[in-house]
């Protein structure tokens, strides 16, 4: 087998990799995708966007022959291509970095780069140093050292994300599609993956990137694609363009800003948390964490993926074991065995992985909304569905939720839709204390308008709010006060008023392991 | 998957639904085919008598079916139940009798058929906690742990009876398998009074609530408050006294408690419970179904029998029934996505 480089010499960068044209594609009668188009030159970095639903996956699918498209071309340098299956995308130079890794978590980096197409020595026998040797190279090209014998499950979601670049690179890739590659990255990591898009971009190979960030795509791209409804709604050069004016292309209306009035009320303290430590050989650690939460007020906790914050949010719960230290909920001691006791003091957590975590994809809204009252303690003898829809019907107002029907299965659903969804289950519960861990990933900017409008309504109604985000923007946009983390430890407390990007990002990290 | 259910919008849902509905209607409607087709092939088939008896002879499948459901709804299994119902129908034999020979002497002598039953049932019950134990605290899959559970319960059963059976029982002991209330037989209303408990507890209590919930997505349930591990627990100990309740009757109908009894039953009523559209992956499925599922299976055995097929096809048409009615549950979760 012959390890292809990406570029096997320069290309000229304005030719045109691919051109789409006019697809459309209806699932089971609805149209999902509407004769869109789409082309890209070679070295050219464009950014799709819009709004989950929008019809950026189906697009994404049809690129990459996972779907065939009812009617519209795809033509890549030059030919028209149909693509029955994944792999004609793949043969042609077409690569997938999906949000969901495609590969193997068991084998090998070595094995999963080489992944159907391993170098074979003289007997038809896998030529493992050799494999070993081309997955350094590759991985290398990248910037990166990964011991290319590491199993893929061992490694971080950035480190798993390289590899898949990785893979793409072992052959002659014409097109990198990546869906959302930042999305679950800290932020040196998107730093460093930047730099990797930019020099694949210098090679002459076009990248799609499909990102909800904005303030990244006005840094990384060049141009822009915003589907709506399954239409292309907008496109252009980034640098002709603002973040207010692409949000308009994808709604189709105006975001209202967050009201920051009334931001500064200080009630009473109502969690305090005092030298919270995970216990020991806990990876990410925490280490000796103290804060209060106020009534209230809404708290940002920033860091870097793997800072500790979620693991803070998982002992507050009685989800992890408590190292060392103590809270207190009212000034009265708390140190919860099981969620179930934190729920009756008063928390609520929102937790970071709506899939994993977050909701039961075989039932029904309604049961994904109420299940929070299970664990209530007193709760009666029999449910009441009556009442958990009509509560549910409530909140669907309030949060503007897009449910068709509330019997039907939760992931029919769209991602904001859902995440509403466990808002809601847990301000059913009217907690005194309520944690959101990364509360808008994934989801749509309407959405997030309305998630982030609805925290800040319950903080006026006092309840103390703790936002755990890895989207400074947002975590500057609805705290009063944040608090910055790195490896595990409390680095800084700032209010939010006064805080800027570039603040947070140096207290986040500023690596206290060594000077205390 | 997040990125192709967002890619569909929310308007998708009419045609779900109408999979939806297919696929909850499919066991009725081939369980009407089944009954259609043995009609005409044998008229005899559809009289109350034979009606009647293939409502007799499913009852304790069901039975031990509504346990079963609940364990699958949680993602597990439990393969013991044939041999708990063996080993509790021991126990039920030796409660009623007061002894076996000379061994196994009760000080207080036999006792009349609600203290043979409840024995049975506290049998079943305390070995499904036992199991549930083991599942839940100790992170062992159900599969193994009534794997092993099978061998020792009918291990136990063989203990009891010294290899061999216990028969002949008072009248009172023996309506329970035998006797009638007008034309329906005794275990019929047995059955259909734990499908209507359990039907209730599943549907409208907040337990059947958090079963569907940890079948679904454990960590989330966990996170919600609901006690994962009780949650578990319970499911093999409702198997358990489903399967005791099952043991007593059995014993009761055959007028007799031995060590080979209910042997493969699992297949049987996990059949039923599956072909009743229970999902194997947990969090979809109820009692209906396996009620369903059950009159599939007994008017398949019974009909199969009428039209003098022989039992080695029997066999085969059944285990061949079981993986289609997966197949087709996992191809409709395809269509779903």
């Amino acid at each position: 087998m012959a390890f292809l480089l990406a570029s096997d010499g320069p290309r000229p960068s304005d030719a045109t990799v691919l051109q789409a044209v006019g697809l459309s594609k209806s699932f089971f009668g609805q149209t999902v995708l509407a004769g869109a188009s789409i082309a890209l030159r070679g070295g050219e970095i464009r950014a799709l966007l819009g709004e989950n639903g929008a019809g950026k996956s189906t697009l994404i699918n049809l690129l990459s022959g996972v779907h065939r498209p009812d009617s519209g071309t795809i033509v890549l340098d030059g030919r028209a291509v149909t693509l029955v299956r994944p792999v004609d995308a793949w043969r042609l130079g077409i690569s997938t970095i999906r949000q969901e890794f495609s590969l193997f978590p068991d084998l090998s980096v070595a094995e999963s780069l080489f992944a159907g197409n391993l170098p074979l020595g003289r007997y038809g026998t896998v030529d493992w140093s050799r494999m070993s040797d081309l997955a350094g190279a590759a991985i290398a090209r990248l910037g990166y050292a990964i011991d290319p014998r590491r199993r893929l499950a061992e490694l971080s979601v950035a480190e798993q994300q390289l590899v898949e670049i990785a893979r793409a690179l072992t052959h002659r890739s014409r097109l990198i599609i990546m869906d959302e590659p930042t999305a679950s990255l800290s932020l040196s990591e998107v730093a460093h993956l930047k730099q990797v898009v930019r020099s694949l971009a210098a090679e002459g190979i076009a990248i799609l990137f499909v990102s909800h960030r904005l303030e990244e795509v006005m840094d990384l791209c060049e141009t822009y694609s915003v589907l709506r409804d399954g239409r292309l709604a907008a496109e252009g050069a980034i640098a002709d363009t603002t973040i207010g004016d692409m949000v308009r292309s994808m709604v189709g209306r105006d975001i209202e800003a967050p009201d920051l009035s009334g931001r500064t009320s200080q009630g009473e303290v109502v969690l305090s948390v005092r030298g919270l430590s995970s216990p020991e050989g806990r990876s990410p650690p925490v280490r000796g964490v103290s804060f209060d939460l106020s009534r209230g007020e809404i708290v940002g906790l920033a860091g870097i993926v793997g800072a500790g914050r979620t693991e803070i949010a998982r002992m507050i719960f009685g989800l992890d074991r408590i190292g060392a230290g103590s809270m207190a909920v009212r000034g009265r001691n708390f140190r919860p065995a099981t969620p179930k006791e934190a729920i009756a003091a008063g928390l609520a957590l929102v937790p970071e992985d709506r899939k994993k975590q977050g909701l039961f994809p075989e039932r029904d809204v309604v049961e994904n909304f109420a299940a929070s009252r299970l664990g209530r303690l007193g709760a009666s003898l029999f449910l009441n569905r009556r009442a958990e829809r009509a509560s549910l019907t409530t909140f669907i107002r309030q949060l503007d939720v897009r449910a068709p029907r509330l019997d039907a299965s939760v992931s029919t659903l769209s991602g904001g839709n859902q995440q509403k969804v466990v808002l809601a289950r847990w301000m059913a519960l009217h907690p005194e204390i309520l944690i959101v861990d990364e509360p808008t990933r994934g989801v749509d900017i309407a959405a997030k308008a309305d998630v982030h409008r609805e925290l800040r309504r319950l903080a006026s109604q006092g309840v103390a709010i703790l936002v755990i985000s890895s989207d400074l923007p947002e975590v500057l946009a609805i705290s009063d006060r944040i608090l910055t983390m790195c490896a595990g430890r409390l680095t800084g407390e700032v209010p939010a008023s006064e805080a800027t990007e570039e603040d947070l990002m140096q207290l986040m990290t500023r690596d206290l392991s060594f000077t205390s | 998957m997040t990125t192709t259910t967002s890619s569909l919008p929310a308007t998708r849902s009419t045609s779900n639904r109408a999979i939806d509905l297919l696929a909850r209607l499919a066991p009725a409607l081939f369980l009407v085919l089944l009954m259609v087709l043995f009609t005409t092939l044998a008229p005899r088939f559809l009289s109350t008598i034979n009606l009647f008896n293939v409502l007799r002879q499913v009852s304790i499948y069901g039975i031990l079916g509504v346990g079963m459901t609940f364990v699958i709804l949680t993602r597990g299994i439990d393969l013991s139940v044939g041999a708990l119902a063996a080993f509790t129908g021991l126990v039920a034999a030796v409660v009623a009798k007061g002894a076996v020979d000379t061994r196994l002497v009760l000080p207080w002598g036999g006792a009349s058929w609600p203290w043979a039953a409840l024995a049975a049932i506290a049998a079943g019950g305390l070995s499904g906690l036992l199991q549930g134990l083991i599942v839940s605290r100790l992170s062992v899959p159900s599969f193994v742990v009534t794997l092993g559970g099978m061998t020792v319960f009918r291990g136990l059963a063989l203990i009891i009876g010294n290899g061999g059976p216990i028969s002949g029982f008072s009248d009172s002991f023996g309506w329970w398998g035998r006797g009638m209330v007008g034309p329906v037989p005794a275990p019929v209303i047995a059955f259909l009074a734990v499908v209507v408990a359990a039907a209730i507890v599943l549907r409208s209590t907040p337990f059947g609530r958090a079963v569907y919930a940890v079948g679904s997505n454990p960590e989330a349930a966990r996170l919600c408050g609901l006690d994962v591990n009780r949650v578990l627990t319970s499911v093999y100990v409702l198997t358990g006294l489903c399967a005791g309740l099952g043991g007593f009757i059995l014993a009761s109908r055959l007028n007799s408690a031995e060590a080979v009894a209910g042997t493969q039953y699992e297949l049987n009523v996990i059949a039923a419970v599956v072909i009743g559209g229970t999902s194997l992956y947990g969090g979809a499925g109820g009692i209906v179904g396996t009620v369903i599922g059950t009159l599939l299976i007994g008017v398949l055995l019974n009909g199969l029998v009428i039209l003098n097929v022989s039992p080695y096809v029997q066999q085969l048409l059944i285990g061949a029934i079981i993986v289609g009615a997966v197949v087709f549950d996992v191809s409709v979760k395809k269509q779903k996505r």
